[in-house]
């Protein structure tokens, strides 16, 4: 036991989680808004702009995460050389950030796209017939219930998000709690169960409460119909 | 709602005004893509040496071939025990025994809950470390995180996927004096395993994806091989943008086949909302299939 207890004062775990809700809260932000973009593309009345959004969702929910990341990093920063911080370790965590958005951005489009198929064809009408033309009527009518709509496959984005964080790993990221996890149970072989537990732990407690959350608000901002 | 519906049909004027955005629209992409290809090639990402190595017969047969070969051993194994743990478990939450539910249930959600590369790191040291196995234990690390946490996901699909039938199916089992059980194991499960297919393909599409994160245990997977052999190379770019497109056509491929399977079944299979199977799901977090089989997204997952 006393065994087991040192490894949190040899280890930040706690510090180690903050680290990835950091980059689950930056990247949900950039996901959000890149993803109500691509969702507003494929709602569009323009065949050349669904095909973007189309086209942007397919390739990147087919490609695994670990490419995306690793791209930023290897491709964009090691061969590119480009840069989003001149500080060596917040560099990698950015570039972390825009890999996790550029790919739950995909996830969010199709959830708000989802979202928009809940809201009544009345609405819809009923924005035209008061004179609003696509983007007003998108943006005031549509949209406001099309997101209240899209809460519970939001929440279930935002959830593989808290859990996808982990996949920075491969951005040289080494303070999120897989690399930490990685490095104490190489260091730590007597009580390899007890810290992958210890981990595992902290994500169910990281994680049901968002799926709580998410429940509670789809119910409570339902749109009564 | 079809994108249609949000806008009227377009008379002569908006037709037109249409027409002149479409082509706006095109001229954006277009210069998306030129600028993208014309950055990459003032930074000499462009020559033909950097990407002739992935048209030699060499590269593909020593490297990327074993690599692909590997991801899709992975995949299989985990696709095939993930569909036996979520029926074990997907039964076993739908059973009455009270302990056998609470245990059902507490092992799904949790699964549900932790990421797939803090298990696939925890297996690779246990495998190799604590139990000393012989062979790929990388591989093996790999396919035991995908069972656990897929599994999970295919266990809620299970349920989810009796919870959707009418329930005069269940209902007219107990009449003929069918047991609970065995109503669920002739009458209910084969009926919720058809209507979950394309949800099933769906997630067959995450378990590919995420046994790429063998690459951070060095499982010799395909973007393992891919930037093996391209570090020295001074291609990794391009070497990550073959892997991904090698990736993206085999995904797209499934997801397309889960949208067929799932157009062909909807006159087979008799659903109590539209809820059922939902083919998009491909993030890797279904968390509340209860109210959302499936769910667009999915995976995102890795």
């Amino acid at each position: 036991m006393e065994n087991y207890l040192s490894i949190f004062t040899e280890y930040d775990i706690p510090g180690a989680f903050w680290v990835n809700i950091q980059l689950t809260f930056w990247a949900a932000i950039g996901a959000l808004v890149l993803g109500t973009i691509l969702a507003l593309l494929r709602i569009s009345p323009v065949g050349s702009f669904q095909a973007i959004g189309t086209s942007y969702v397919n390739l990147i929910r087919n490609t695994p995460l670990t490419i995306i990341i690793l791209f930023c990093v290897l491709a964009l920063y090691g061969q590119l050389g480009f840069v989003l911080s001149s500080d060596f370790q917040n560099n990698f965590f950015r570039l972390a950030v825009l890999g996790l958005a550029v790919y739950h951005a995909a996830f969010v489009c199709e959830a708000i796209r989802s979202g928009v198929n809940t809201v009544p064809l009345g609405q819809a009408e009923a924005a035209r017939a008061i004179g609003l033309s696509f983007l007003p009527a998108a943006r005031m009518v549509i949209l406001p219930q099309a997101f209240r709509g899209a809460i519970v496959p939001l929440g279930n984005t935002l959830i593989a998000l808290i859990k996808n964080s982990t996949v920075a790993a491969v951005g040289s990221v080494a303070t999120e709690s897989s690399s930490v996890m990685k490095t104490m149970i190489e260091f730590r072989a007597d009580i390899v169960i007890p810290i992958f537990l210890t981990f595992a732990v902290g994500f169910v407690i990281i994680v049901i409460p968002v799926g709580l959350l998410t429940t509670w608000a789809s119910k409570k901002l339902a749109v009564a119909r | 709602m079809s994108a249609s519906i949000l806008f009227d049909t377009p008379g002569p004027k908006a037709r037109r005004r249409i027409l002149a955005v479409n082509i706006i629209g095109a001229l954006i992409a277009l210069g998306i893509v030129a600028w993208i290809i014309l950055g990459l090639a003032a930074k000499d990402q462009m020559q033909a040496s950097q990407w002739d190595d992935f048209i030699e017969s060499s590269t593909w047969k020593n490297y990327l071939l074993p690599g692909l070969w590997n991801t899709v051993k992975a995949a299989i194994f985990g696709i095939v025990g993930s569909v036996i743990f979520g029926l074990i478990f997907g039964v076993g939450r739908l059973a009455q025994n009270k302990l056998i539910n609470g245990v059902s249930t507490v092992i799904v959600e949790f699964f549900r809950a932790v990421p797939v590369l803090l298990m696939i790191v925890f297996f690779n040291v246990f495998f190799s470390r604590s139990l000393q196995l012989p062979g790929d234990t990388a591989m093996w690390a790999v396919v035991a995180a995908l069972i656990f946490y897929n599994g999970s996901v295919v266990a809620e699909l299970v349920r989810s996927g009796v919870h959707n039938l009418p329930k005069g199916q269940r209902e007219a089992g107990i009449a003929i004096g069918l047991t609970r059980g065995k109503s669920l194991r002739y009458i209910e499960i084969p009926q919720a395993l058809v209507a979950m297919l394309p949800a099933l393909i769906g997630q067959f599409v995450v378990i590919l994806k995420d046994s790429a994160l063998g690459y951070i245990i060095s499982f010799n997977e395909l973007l393992f091989f891919a930037r093996t052999y391209s570090s020295p190379n001074g291609n990794v770019l391009q070497a990550l943008i073959v892997a991904a497109a090698i990736f993206i056509i085999i995904n797209f491929t499934l997801s397309k086949l889960a949208v067929i399977v799932s157009r062909r079944l909807s006159s087979r299979v008799k659903k109590d909302k539209t809820a059922a199977a939902n083919p998009a799901a491909v993030v890797g977090a279904p968390a509340d299939l209860g109210t959302q089989a499936g769910q667009d997204r999915e995976d995102p997952k890795a």
